[in-house]
C-alpha cells in the first residue's frame, strides 16, 4: 500500500484529467480532488470498479454536495417529477447530462448495489435519459438524486424539467405509417407485375379483376391512414387560403386514388395504385430525412432551465422549502453559495458576493452591499445571504427580456420557403394544363377529355419537386453535425442561405473561454508583493483589477487594507500591512519616464512603497480562427458587427482586427443587443447572431438565426437555432457558404423534376398516359432526384473541407 | 390455376406477419436506443467479494 511511486501516471485515476501538483493519494491512485476520490471509494466499497475496466478514467471531476438537494424531500415538489406511482413502487426519469461512454451506462444500470432502495435504473443513451424504478420506502427521491450526484452524474433537475409534467410521447406514428406505405407499395407492386408484361397470356382469367380489387383493398390502409398528413394538410391550407406543399401531393394523391377506383371498378385498366402507394411511401421516407432532431441537445431552452425548482424560506425563525412558483413579493429567503437567484430582491444581510454570468455572460463578481437590488439570474457565490423578495419570478427583469422576444417566432413562420413558393406557381401550373387538356378535348372526345385530365393531375404531382429540399437539407443537417454544427432543424439552413448580416458577441465567442491574457514586465514580485497586488486589486470593481485579482489568486486571502484610495481612471492604493500599494497608471504611480512609448494593450503599473515594480499588460485573446473568419466574411460581402457587454478598453484593438469603425458596440446590455438587432432587422437586413451565455439569448431570438457557441456540448447553452462547437468557429463562414450552395442544388433539382415532369405531361394531355409508363417514371424521377441532391451536398461538403473529421 | 390464388393469399399473410412483427418492435421501443442494448450485452457479472477496504 505504501508504494505510492509506483503508479506514476500522468492522468488522474477517475477524472483523466492531467495531474498537477497537488493531489489525493488513495490505493495507490491518486486524484485530483477529494471528490473524485470519494466517487472511486464509493464505488470500491460496492464492488462497481469495473466502471474503470470499460473505459480509462471515464469520471467527471466532482463538484461538493450540500443540502442542495433537501428540497425533494418535499412531497409536492416530489409528486411533480416522479412518474407515476404503484403501491410501494415510484418511477422517476431523470435527464442526465453527463452520460458519455460505455462505463457511464454500466455504473448507471448498477445503481441498486449503491442503494438497495433502488430496484432498477435503465438508460436510455440516445436521450441521456435514466429511469430508475426504485421502493420509496426504502429510500427517497432526494437520496436517488443525491447518489447520483455523488458519483457524478448529478440528474438536470430545473424549473424546466417541473413544468413540463408528462414527458413527451414520442411521434411513432410516421414510423407505422412508413411501414404500412412499405408493405402495401412492395405487394401492389407484385401483384401488378403480371398485368404489365402479361399482355394477353392470361386472357380469359379472371386474374386482373382479382388483383384490381386485392389492390384496391390494399391501398385502403395507405390512403386513410398513411397519406393522412398530406390530405390534412392541404385541406388546412386550403382553409387559411394559402398553398404549400401538400397541395399538389394532396391532388396527386387523390387523382390517383378516384381514378384507380373508377378502372377497377369499370375493369377498363389496372390503376395506379403502385404509384399511389410509392409515391406516399417515398414522400414520408423523405419527411423523416428532414426530421433529423438532435434529442439530446436542447434548443428551446429558455430561464426555466436555469432557474431552480424549490427555494428556501424563511418563515420568522423557520426555513421551509418552496416551489420557486409559490415565492410571491416580500418573501425572505434564505439563499446558499452557488444557487442562483429566482427572482428580483432586496439585499437583507449586510454583503453578498453575487456571479451576474448567467444574465450578462462576462464572469464577474459584484459585491452587493445591505439594501441593494440583485436581478434574478445571479448566482450566489460565498457566504449565505438573506434577500427580499421584490417581484414575481414570472415579473424579474430577465423573464421580461424574455417575453419580449417571443414575438419573433411569428416574423420567423411567416418566412415564404423556396419550395412553397414554387409549389404554388407548380399548383397553378398543372391545374391549368390539366383543364386546357379537358376543353382542348371535351368537344370531339368527352370521354378521353377526362382521362387528360386526370393523367395531367397523376404525372404532374410534385413528388420530386417535394422531395428535393428534404433530402438536401437533410443530408447537409447530418453532415454538419459530423463536424460538430448542429442545427435545429433544416429551416435553419433555407435561412442561413439568406443571411447578410452577421453579429458577433466578443466575450466568449470572439475570445475564448480564458478571456484574457495578464502579462508582467518588471521585477519579479515576491510571493508577499503578490499578496499585496491581489489584495488591493480584489477591493476594486475596475476590470482590471478584477483580472488581475483572478491573475493572481493563487494566493488565497485578501489583506485587510487601510487608508484605501481610488481615483477614477487613475488608478487605485492602499496600505496593507504598512505597505503603501499602488496600482494604476504611469502618472499615478510617479513614474518620470518617457511617457511616449506607444503601448497597443492597456498596462497597470505597481509600485509598492514608491518603488515601481512593473507593469502588467491586460489583452483580450480571441480565438485563433477570428480573424481569418472576420475577413473572409467580409471579402464575401456580409456586413460585420461585434456587440460586448463589456468595458469599451479594448475598442481600438477589435478596430483593428475587424478593418473597421461603425459596427461596435460595447457595453451592451441584453436588452439592447435584442434592440440593436431589431433595429438591423427593421432595414430588410437577414441578421445571423454568434453568441453564448444567457445574456445573449435575447438577441439569439430576435435574430433571423442564433447560433449558440459551446466548449463542450454538454454545457448549458442558450435556446437558439444552432448549436456549434468551439473548436469549429472558424467553421461559420463554411458553414453559410454550405447553406447558399444547398440553396443553388435545391434549385438544380427543381428544374430536373420539371424536365421529368414535361415528359409525363407529353403522354398525359394527349390522354396516352398508361399506368406502366406512371410506374416507370415516378420511381426513376424520384430515386434520380434524391441520389442527385444527396451527392451533390457530400460532395460540395467535401470541397469546403467540412467531411474532414476532425478528432 | 387457382392455387396462384391460395399462393398470394399465403404471401400476403406471412407478408403482413412481418408488418405486425415490425410495428410491434417500434411500439416497444426497440429503435429507441441502440446503443446502450449493445453495450449492455457485454457486461460481465462480476463475483461478488465483500471484502471492505477503506
Amino acid at each position: 500500500m505504501r508504494e505510492n511511486t509506483i503508479y506514476t501516471e500522468t492522468q488522474y485515476y477517475h477524472c483523466g484529467e492531467n495531474c498537477k501538483e497537488e493531489s489525493v493519494e488513495a490505493d495507490n491512485k491518486s486524484f485530483c480532488c477529494q471528490g473524485c476520490k470519494l466517487v472511486y471509494e464509493l464505488l470500491q466499497e460496492n464492488n462497481l470498479c469495473s466502471y474503470y475496466d470499460l473505459q480509462a478514467s471515464p469520471g467527471k471531476t466532482q463538484a461538493i454536495l450540500g443540502d442542495r438537494y433537501a428540497y425533494l424531500d418535499q412531497s409536492s415538489i416530489a409528486d411533480k417529477l416522479i412518474l407515476f406511482k404503484e403501491g410501494d413502487i415510484s418511477h422517476i426519469q431523470f435527464h442526465i447530462p453527463a452520460m458519455h461512454c460505455a462505463s457511464c451506462i454500466w455504473l448507471l444500470e448498477h445503481m441498486n448495489r449503491l442503494d438497495a432502495g433502488i430496484i432498477s435504473s435503465k438508460t436510455n443513451f440516445i436521450q441521456k435519459e435514466l429511469h430508475i424504478i426504485f421502493d420509496h420506502t426504502k429510500t427517497s427521491l432526494r437520496n436517488v438524486v443525491e447518489k447520483l450526484h455523488e458519483i457524478a452524474y448529478p440528474p438536470e433537475l430545473n424549473l424546466k424539467e417541473l413544468e413540463k409534467g408528462e414527458k413527451k410521447a414520442l411521434s411513432k406514428s410516421r414510423i407505422y405509417k412508413i411501414g404500412i406505405a412499405g408493405f402495401v407499395f412492395g405487394n401492389i407492386m407484385l401483384l401488378s407485375f403480371p398485368e404489365y408484361f402479361s399482355s394477353g397470356i392470361y386472357e380469359g382469367d379472371d386474374f386482373h379483376v382479382i388483383f384490381g380489387y386485392l389492390n384496391l383493398l390494399l391501398s385502403l390502409p395507405v390512403f386513410f391512414y398513411s397519406a393522412s398528413e398530406f390530405l390534412e394538410n392541404a385541406l388546412m391550407s386550403f382553409r387559411q387560403k394559402v398553398i404549400n406543399i401538400d397541395v399538389p401531393i394532396a391532388i396527386g394523391i387523390v387523382a390517383m386514388f378516384l381514378r384507380s377506383i373508377y378502372e377497377v371498378v369499370s375493369d377498363t385498366g389496372p390503376g395506379y395504385f403502385d404509384s399511389m402507394t410509392g409515391l406516399v411511401f417515398f414522400m414520408l421516407i423523405g419527411r423523416n430525412f428532414q426530421s433529423k432532431t438532435y434529442e439530446w441537445l436542447s434548443f428551446e431552452r429558455d430561464y426555466k432551465s436555469y432557474f431552480p425548482i424549490a427555494v428556501t424560506r424563511l418563515k420568522g425563525t423557520e426555513e421551509e422549502v418552496v416551489s420557486v412558483h409559490d415565492i410571491k413579493p416580500n418573501d425572505r429567503l434564505f439563499i446558499r453559495n452557488q444557487e442562483i437567484i429566482p427572482a428580483d430582491v432586496l439585499l437583507v444581510s449586510q454583503k453578498a458576493q453575487v456571479d451576474y454570468s448567467f444574465v450578462t455572460g462576462e464572469s464577474r463578481e459584484v459585491t452587493c452591499q445591505h439594501g441593494e437590488r440583485i436581478f434574478a439570474g445571479a448566482r450566489l457565490v460565498g457566504k449565505p445571504a438573506e434577500v427580499l423578495v421584490q417581484k414575481d419570478v414570472s415579473h424579474s427583469y430577465i423573464t421580461k427580456l424574455w417575453n419580449q422576444s417571443s414575438g419573433k417566432s411569428e416574423s420567423k413562420s411567416k418566412y415564404a420557403h423556396l419550395t412553397e413558393s414554387i409549389s404554388k406557381w407548380f399548383v397553378i401550373v398543372t391545374m391549368s394544363i390539366a383543364v386546357g387538356s379537358l376543353l382542348y378535348w371535351y368537344p370531339t372526345d368527352p370521354s378521353r377529355a377526362m382521362l387528360a385530365f386526370t393523367s395531367v393531375l397523376v404525372i404532374a404531382c410534385a413528388c420530386a419537386l417535394a422531395l428535393s429540399a428534404p433530402f438536401t437539407f437533410g443530408n447537409m443537417i447530418r453532415i454538419l453535425g459530423k463536424r460538430g454544427i448542429y442545427l435545429k432543424n433544416t429551416k435553419v439552413l433555407e435561412q442561413l442561405s439568406n443571411i447578410d448580416t452577421v453579429v458577433f458577441d466578443k466575450t466568449g465567442t470572439l475570445t475564448s473561454a480564458e478571456n484574457y491574457k495578464v502579462e508582467y514586465v518588471g521585477i519579479e514580485p515576491t510571493d508577499l508583493q503578490k499578496q499585496l497586488i491581489a489584495s488591493l486589486a480584489h477591493a476594486s470593481s475596475h476590470p482590471f483589477s478584477r483580472m488581475l485579482s483572478t491573475h493572481l489568486s493563487s494566493s488565497n486571502n485578501s489583506l485587510p487594507i487601510t487608508n484605501l484610495k481610488e481615483i477614477n481612471g487613475k488608478g487605485i492604493e492602499g496600505l496593507i500591512q504598512g505597505n503603501l500599494v499602488q496600482l494604476g497608471s504611469r502618472s499615478f504611480i510617479h513614474v518620470a519616464e518617457a511617457q511616449n512609448r506607444n503601448v497597443k494593450s492597456s498596462e497597470v503599473g505597481v509600485s509598492i512603497d514608491g518603488k515601481l515594480l512593473g507593469y502588467f499588460y491586460f489583452k483580450t485573446s480571441y480565438r485563433k480562427s477570428a480573424t481569418t473568419l472576420l475577413h473572409s466574411l467580409k471579402n464575401e460581402g456580409y456586413k460585420i458587427s461585434v456587440m460586448s457587454g463589456d468595458y469599451s478598453f479594448e475598442q481600438t484593438h477589435l478596430e483593428e482586427l475587424l478593418e473597421q469603425k461603425e459596427g461596435i458596440h460595447f457595453e451592451q446590455k441584453p436588452i439592447d443587443k435584442l434592440n440593436s438587432i431589431k433595429e438591423v432587422q427593421s432595414h430588410g437586413k437577414k441578421v445571423m447572431m454568434i453568441g453564448d451565455g444567457l445574456n445573449d439569448a435575447g438577441a439569439l431570438m430576435q435574430s433571423d438565426v442564433g447560433l449558440a457557441i459551446a466548449e463542450d456540448i454538454n454545457n448549458f447553452t442558450p435556446g437558439s437555432d444552432g448549436i456549434i462547437l468551439s473548436k469549429n468557429f472558424g467553421q461559420i463562414g463554411n458553414l453559410l457558404r454550405y447553406a447558399k450552395a444547398g440553396h443553388r442544388i435545391i434549385i438544380i433539382s427543381f428544374i430536373i423534376s420539371i424536365l421529368y415532369n414535361l415528359v409525363g405531361l407529353w403522354f398525359a394531355v394527349q390522354g396516352t398516359l398508361s399506368p406502366i409508363i406512371a410506374a416507370i417514371l415516378m420511381p426513376i424521377s424520384t430515386s434520380s432526384l434524391v441520389v442527385y441532391t444527396v451527392l451533390a451536398s457530400s460532395i460540395k461538403a467535401r470541397r469546403l473541407g467540412l467531411t474532414k473529421m476532425k478528432a | 390455376m387457382s392455387v396462384i390464388l391460395i399462393l398470394i393469399a399465403f404471401s400476403l399473410l406471412v407478408a403482413g406477419s412481418f408488418l405486425i412483427g415490425f410495428l410491434w418492435s417500434v411500439k416497444t421501443g426497440q429503435y429507441d436506443d441502440d446503443v446502450s442494448p449493445a453495450v449492455r450485452i457485454l457486461f460481465d457479472d462480476e463475483i461478488l467479494t465483500y471484502k471492505r477496504t477503506t
